[in-house]
């Protein structure tokens, strides 16, 4: 069946998601939640220098929420800090390559955001 | 029956519309309303000489008439506001705020609408009143009978263990009972949004004036009123709100019915003009009640059009709605109950229970649900329905919620299911 946001690949990473779990001794460890439905995600990192080498998520939330986090710690894996940050929502849903109303775009882009705002203070500390 | 009333069924000819706990839709006949109040009797109210505004102003107070009719109320008791919450924050400064102090008790439930707690959590951090929540059964039922056994001067029992059933140190912080003379407000809703569980208000003031509880009594009416005739009288309470749009009005319209008395010793929330007698340099002089509670220019047409959607109701009956809703809520039972895998959130039987229900689908996402029913233009809300503590009570983050009003059908139902057959459909990988 090809459902145009369900597709296979998205429920495949809602039921079995990548990098799920929590991690020890992270460097950066941040959660955040979607206010208006309760989706909530925790990311956990370890860096080598500049480098993040392992990412890991935790939470609760829409089949959309987690999938995507799930394809956000496989992007992120082994990628510069600096170059994630230069990733915008826009390249990010287009990665993703869903169709998305607004209020589901909220949660697509929880990771996303969550980790761009882990990313921010990890570099002003 | 009804559905051919609602002008945007034929518009939307697909539209399931499973959220008038949200907001209801509108007849015909209150659009018009509406519209003829624009097209015909447009002026301010209570001032002007002129034929229009007198037109406007018998327009108006008639449609305060006809809901202090509604309710067993007289029209002095009838406030405008602009819904149900602002209903309660209006009573919580003008009232509460005056005559509570630190450790007077508030009594609340834990299937409370945000609107009847927050405003009560903020007098708590001003004046430092106590919050007690009544809990609720596992049959999603109130359980207001454990708070007449924490009383002080009840029927002792042998140890403190036996007032544990209900989770005792919800009641008080030290205290292992009450004191009844320290309650002073019980604010609790009539109907759930959530759970479509529908209080005992009468019995439950009554049970409790007889327990030596000296109360004022604050009803949250806002899914009661539409759906069920309610005397305030009958029920012997204090205050009443409820909100225009989800009973076929105009939204932005809300009522705040008081007790004659309470309401002449309240204060107003908002001040400036409509509700003042005189005004100088040094002095402003209230009106009485209700006057005393509409500051500046009320929301003329909306009130207009929540007099027509009253005369809508009461000309099909409340009684008639009531019984033709039980029969939705029972057939919705039968078939949510046959579901494997669905979850429901609420009373199981039609008794003491209005259609809402709030439901989950194995462990698939109240959002997803929604999403995936929006394809058949199913419409039912997803989140926690401005009831965190309840969501938390209930061990979920969310539900689906699906809730019926009179033009709803059986075949609304049907549609509902098929919906959630196809959701099931979707998530099995």
């Amino acid at each position: 069946m090809s459902d145009p946001l369900y597709r296979e690949i998205i429920l495949d990473h809602w039921k079995n998601p990548h990098n799920y779990g929590e991690l020890e001794k992270a460097d950066i460890d941040i959660a955040d939640v979607n206010l208006l439905c309760g989706d909530d995600v925790r990311l956990m990192m370890r860096l080598d220098n500049d480098t993040i080498k392992q990412i890991t998520f935790t939470g609760r939330g829409c089949a959309i929420s987690q999938a995507c986090s799930s394809i956000l710690t496989d992007l992120v894996t082994g990628k510069q800090i600096k170059d994630i940050k230069h990733i915008s929502p826009e390249d990010f849903l287009e990665e993703l390559g869903m169709e998305l109303t607004p209020a589901r775009t909220k949660c697509a882009l929880l990771s996303f955001s969550t980790l761009q705002k882990g990313l921010q203070s990890k570099l002003q500390q | 029956m009804f559905k051919s009333d609602f002008p945007i069924f034929k518009n939307q000819p697909n539209l399931v519309y499973l959220d008038s706990a949200a907001t209801s839709q509108k007849p015909q006949v209150v659009i018009d309303a509406v519209t003829s109040f624009y097209t015909q009797t447009n002026a301010n109210v209570h001032r002007g000489i002129y034929d229009l505004s007198q037109q406007a102003t018998d327009a108006y107070e008639g449609a305060r008439g006809k809901v202090a009719r509604l309710i067993g109320a007289k029209s002095e008791e009838i406030v405008f506001t602009a819904n149900a919450s602002a209903g309660i924050n209006y009573i919580a400064y003008g009232w509460a705020r005056k005559y509570l102090q630190k450790d007077d008790v508030i009594v609340l439930s834990e299937m409370e609408h945000h609107s009847n707690i927050v405003p009560w959590i903020r007098l708590k951090d001003e004046l430092g009143v106590q919050l007690v929540f009544l809990p609720i059964t596992k049959d999603f039922r109130l359980d207001y009978r454990s708070l007449i056994s924490s009383l002080r001067g009840q029927a002792q029992r042998e140890t403190k263990q036996s007032h544990n059933t209900y989770g005792l140190p919800r009641f008080a912080r030290n205290d292992a009972v009450l004191d009844p003379r320290k309650i002073k407000l019980v604010a609790l809703t009539q109907v759930s949004n959530v759970l479509g569980t529908i209080n005992p208000i009468a019995e439950i003031i009554s049970s409790y004036k007889a327990a030596g509880i000296e109360a004022k009594f604050l009803v949250d009416g806002a899914q009661s009123v539409p759906h069920l005739a309610i005397d305030v009288q009958q029920l012997d309470a204090d205050f009443l709100v409820f909100s225009s749009h989800k009973m076929l009005g105009p939204s932005g319209v809300g009522v705040l019915w008081g007790k004659k008395k309470l309401l002449a010793e309240m204060d107003p929330f908002l001040v400036g003009s409509h509700m003042i007698k005189t005004v100088s340099k040094n002095t402003a002089m209230w009106q009485d009640a209700p006057q005393k509670f509409e500051t500046g220019t009320g929301a003329l047409e909306g009130v207009v059009g929540l007099g027509a959607a009253i005369d809508y109701l009461q000309s099909a009956g409340m009684e008639k709605i009531a019984v033709a809703e039980k029969e939705v809520t029972k057939y919705a039972l039968e078939r949510l109950s046959a579901i494997y895998g669905l979850r429901l959130f609420g009373p199981n039987e039609a008794r003491d229970r209005l259609s809402v229900f709030s439901f989950a689908i194995g462990d698939i996402h109240p959002h997803d649900t929604a999403e995936i029913l929006n394809r058949s233009h199913i419409a039912i809300r997803s989140g926690h329905h401005c009831a965190q503590l309840l969501m938390k009570c209930l061990g979920v983050t969310g539900t689906a919620r699906a809730s019926f009003y009179l033009y709803n059908t059986k075949e609304d139902v049907d549609t509902l299911v098929e919906g959630i057959d196809e959701v099931k459909k979707v998530f099995t990988v």
